[in-house]
C-alpha cells in the first residue's frame, strides 16, 4: 500500500484550475521530486495534501485513510509535516522554542519539557543549528531559517515530509548541504516529497520525479526518463531556454 | 545564561509574591477604607487588563469585547444577587461570559484583523442594545438595584479573583499552550501544521480570560448598588484594558498589572485635582506613552536595568 494517494485531485481558483484532476502515489521510504514551471500548481498540491485547502474533487489517502478535507492540525498529527515555500518561522521565539512545538504538539503529545527540549536539541544538532538554539529565529539568515523549519517539521515525527523550494535563494555549498540533509532524513525512514527549482539537486537526490504544468501531471518517472522525456523538454526546459535566448 | 539566572531567581521570586499577598490580604487592618476602595478599583482593572493579554497579548487577536464580559457578570449579580449567596452569584456570572466567550469566539475568531476587532467591539453594543430593548419591552424597568456588601469583603473578593487569575496567566504563560499561543500571533498556519488545533485554542483561551472578566463585573456590581445597561455595558472598558496594557507593556506577565496600577491611580488623581480637565490631560500622557514608550513602562524599566549590569562588566 502506497503511504500516499491521490485520486482525480482538483483545485481552482476562481476559473483558474490551479490543480486539475491529477492521479499520484508516493511509496513508503521513497524521496519525490516535484517539479514544473512556476504556478504549475506544486505548492497549491502541497496545501492539498497538508490541508491547507481543501481539493474542489477528488480524494487524498494517507496510508490507506482518506484525509481530504480534514483540519491541518490533525494530518500533522497522522503524520505528514511540512515547510514552507516562503519560510513561516516563528520570529521571537528562539530555535529551540519553535522546534520544541513541533514536539510538543506533534505525532507523539504529552512529552515533557525536557524531553521536548532533548529531542529538539538533537534535530537542531541534525540540521547543523545546535550553536544557534537560542537565537530568535528572525534573527536567522534564510539559509538557517529553512534549515529550522526542517527541523520544526521532524520534530512533529513525521512519516511524510513535504519540503516546499528549501533549497531556492541558497549558495551552492548551502544546496549542498540541503542535499545532503535530504538523504539523511530519508535515512530514517521518513518519506520525501520534495518540489524544487535546483534542477542538480533534484537529478541527484530523488528516485522519481513528477511533473507539473498548468495543473496537470504532465510526467512522472526516474530522473533519467524525465531528463531525456520529450514532452517536459518542450513544456518546462524548453520555456526555460526560451526565456534565456 | 538567562536560564540558570531564572532558576536561582525563584525561591526569591515566590517568597516576594507570598509577602506580598500577604501584605495584601492584612491590608484593610491598618490602611484606611479610602485605600481599600481605591485597591479595590485597581484590582478590577488590573483583573481585566491581565484576563485580556492573556489571550490578546500572545495571540495578537485584539478584543474589544471585555465590557460585554464585564456586564454580563454584572448583571448577573442584579438579576441574581438578592436571591442567591454572592460567591454563587459570582460564579454565575464567570460562567456565562465563559459561556458567552465560547459562543463568540466560534463563530468570530476565523476573522483576523481589524474584522475580529470590530465584531467584537459591536458585540458590545448589541448586548447593551438588547438589554436595553428588553428592559422598555418586557420589564418596564431600566435600571436595577444590586444588593451591597461592605468593602472590605469587596475588597477581598476582588483580591481573591486576582490572585487565582495571576496563576492561572503565569501558568498559561509557562506551558507549552503560551508558547503555542504566542505561535499563533507569530504565523498561525505553520502553528496549524504543526500539530496545534489553533481553533480550540483559540476559542478556549479567549473564554477563560472571559471568564475572569465576568467575575470581576458580578462583584464590582455590588459597589455600585444601582446600575442600568450604559453603566453595565460601558464602551469605555473595552478600550481601558487595551491601553493599559500597552500602556504597561505586553511583553512580561507584571506589565499589565503595572500599566492597570499606575492608570487608575492616576485616573483617581487627575479626577480629584482637574474634574474638567482630566480626560484631555489623560489622553496627552496616553499619545506621549505610545510615542515614547513603545514597549510600555516595563520596557523602559529593562532597558534602565541592563545599563546597570552592562557597567558591572566592564569593571571585572
Amino acid at each position: 500500500m502506497p503511504i500516499l494517494e491521490g485520486k482525480g485531485v482538483s483545485k481552482y481558483f476562481g476559473g483558474l484550475a490551479a490543480v486539475s484532476n491529477v492521479d499520484f502515489t508516493v511509496e513508503r521510504g521513497e524521496i519525490l521530486g516535484l517539479i514544473g514551471p512556476n504556478g504549475a500548481g506544486k505548492t497549491t498540491l502541497f496545501n492539498l495534501i497538508s490541508a491547507a485547502l481543501v481539493p474542489k474533487s477528488g480524494t487524498i489517502r494517507f496510508k490507506g485513510i482518506n484525509i481530504t478535507g480534514l483540519s491541518p492540525y490533525k494530518i500533522c498529527r497522522m503524520g505528514v509535516a511540512r515547510t514552507f515555500q516562503l519560510v513561516k518561522v516563528f520570529g521571537h521565539m528562539s530555535a529551540l522554542e519553535n522546534v520544541m512545538l513541533g514536539s510538543y504538539f506533534g505525532m507523539c503529545p504529552g512529552l515533557s519539557s525536557r524531553d521536548a527540549a532533548i529531542k529538539s536539541t538533537e534535530l537542531l544538532e541534525l540540521v547543523g543549528l545546535s550553536a544557534l538554539r537560542y537565537t530568535l529565529s528572525k534573527d536567522l539568515t534564510l539559509a538557517n531559517q529553512k534549515r529550522l523549519e526542517v527541523a520544526r517539521a521532524l520534530a512533529t515525527n513525521p512519516e511524510l515530509l513535504l519540503l516546499d523550494e528549501i533549497m531556492a535563494g541558497l549558495n551552492p555549498a548551502e544546496v549542498a548541504q540541503a542535499m545532503e540533509l535530504v538523504t539523511r532524513i530519508n535515512g530514517k525512514g521518513i518519506t520525501v516529497i520534495m518540489i524544487e527549482h535546483v534542477m542538480k539537486a533534484i537529478m541527484e537526490v530523488c528516485e522519481r520525479i513528477m511533473v507539473l504544468h498548468h495543473g496537470q501531471k504532465i510526467a512522472e518517472g526516474t530522473p533519467r526518463e524525465i531528463a531525456t522525456s520529450e514532452t517536459v523538454i518542450k513544456v518546462y526546459l524548453g520555456e526555460r531556454a526560451r526565456a534565456g535566448g | 545564561m538567562n536560564m540558570r539566572r531564572a532558576i536561582s531567581n525563584r525561591p526569591f521570586v515566590l517568597g516576594f509574591v507570598v509577602v506580598l499577598l500577604v501584605l495584601l490580604a492584612s491590608l484593610p487592618l491598618f490602611a484606611s477604607p479610602y485605600a481599600v476602595i481605591l485597591l479595590t478599583s485597581v484590582f478590577m482593572y488590573i483583573i481585566i487588563t491581565v484576563s485580556w493579554t492573556m489571550f490578546s497579548g500572545p495571540t495578537g487577536y485584539i478584543s474589544l469585547a471585555p465590557a460585554a464580559f464585564f456586564g454580563v457578570g454584572v448583571y448577573s449579580s442584579a438579576l441574581l444577587g438578592f436571591v442567591l449567596p454572592l460567591p454563587t452569584v459570582i460564579g454565575i456570572g464567570s460562567l456565562g461570559s465563559f459561556c458567552l466567550a465560547l459562543l463568540v469566539g466560534a463563530l468570530t475568531l476565523r476573522l483576523r484583523g481589524i474584522y475580529f476587532v470590530m465584531f467584537t467591539f459591536g458585540l458590545v453594543e448589541l448586548l447593551l442594545h438588547f438589554i436595553i430593548w428588553w428592559e422598555v419591552n418586557i420589564t418596564g424597568t431600566t435600571g436595577r438595584m444590586v444588593p451591597t456588601v461592605s468593602n472590605t469583603t469587596v475588597y477581598y473578593l476582588m483580591l481573591t479573583v486576582f490572585t487565582v487569575l495571576m496563576f492561572t496567566a503565569y501558568f498559561i504563560r509557562r506551558s507549552k499552550y503560551g508558547l503555542a499561543l504566542q505561535s499563533i500571533g507569530e504565523e498561525e498556519e505553520a502553528a496549524a501544521h504543526t500539530g496545534i488545533n489553533v481553533t480550540a485554542l483559540k476559542i478556549i483561551t479567549f473564554a477563560v480570560s472571559a471568564f475572569f472578566m465576568g467575575a470581576a463585573g458580578a462583584i464590582m456590581a455590588t459597589r455600585w448598588t444601582y446600575i442600568d445597561p450604559r453603566i453595565a455595558f460601558n464602551p469605555l472598558l473595552s478600550f481601558m484594558p487595551v491601553l493599559m496594557a500597552i500602556f504597561g507593556g505586553m511583553g512580561q506577565l507584571y506589565g499589565p498589572i503595572i500599566g492597570a496600577a499606575i492608570f487608575t491611580y492616576l485616573e483617581e488623581f487627575l479626577i480629584t485635582r482637574f474634574p474638567y480637565h482630566y480626560m484631555l490631560i489623560f489622553g496627552i500622557i496616553m499619545v506621549l506613552a505610545i510615542v515614547y514608550l513603545p514597549d510600555g513602562v516595563v520596557g523602559l524599566l529593562q532597558k534602565l536595568w541592563k545599563r546597570i549590569p552592562r557597567r558591572k562588566h566592564a569593571d571585572t
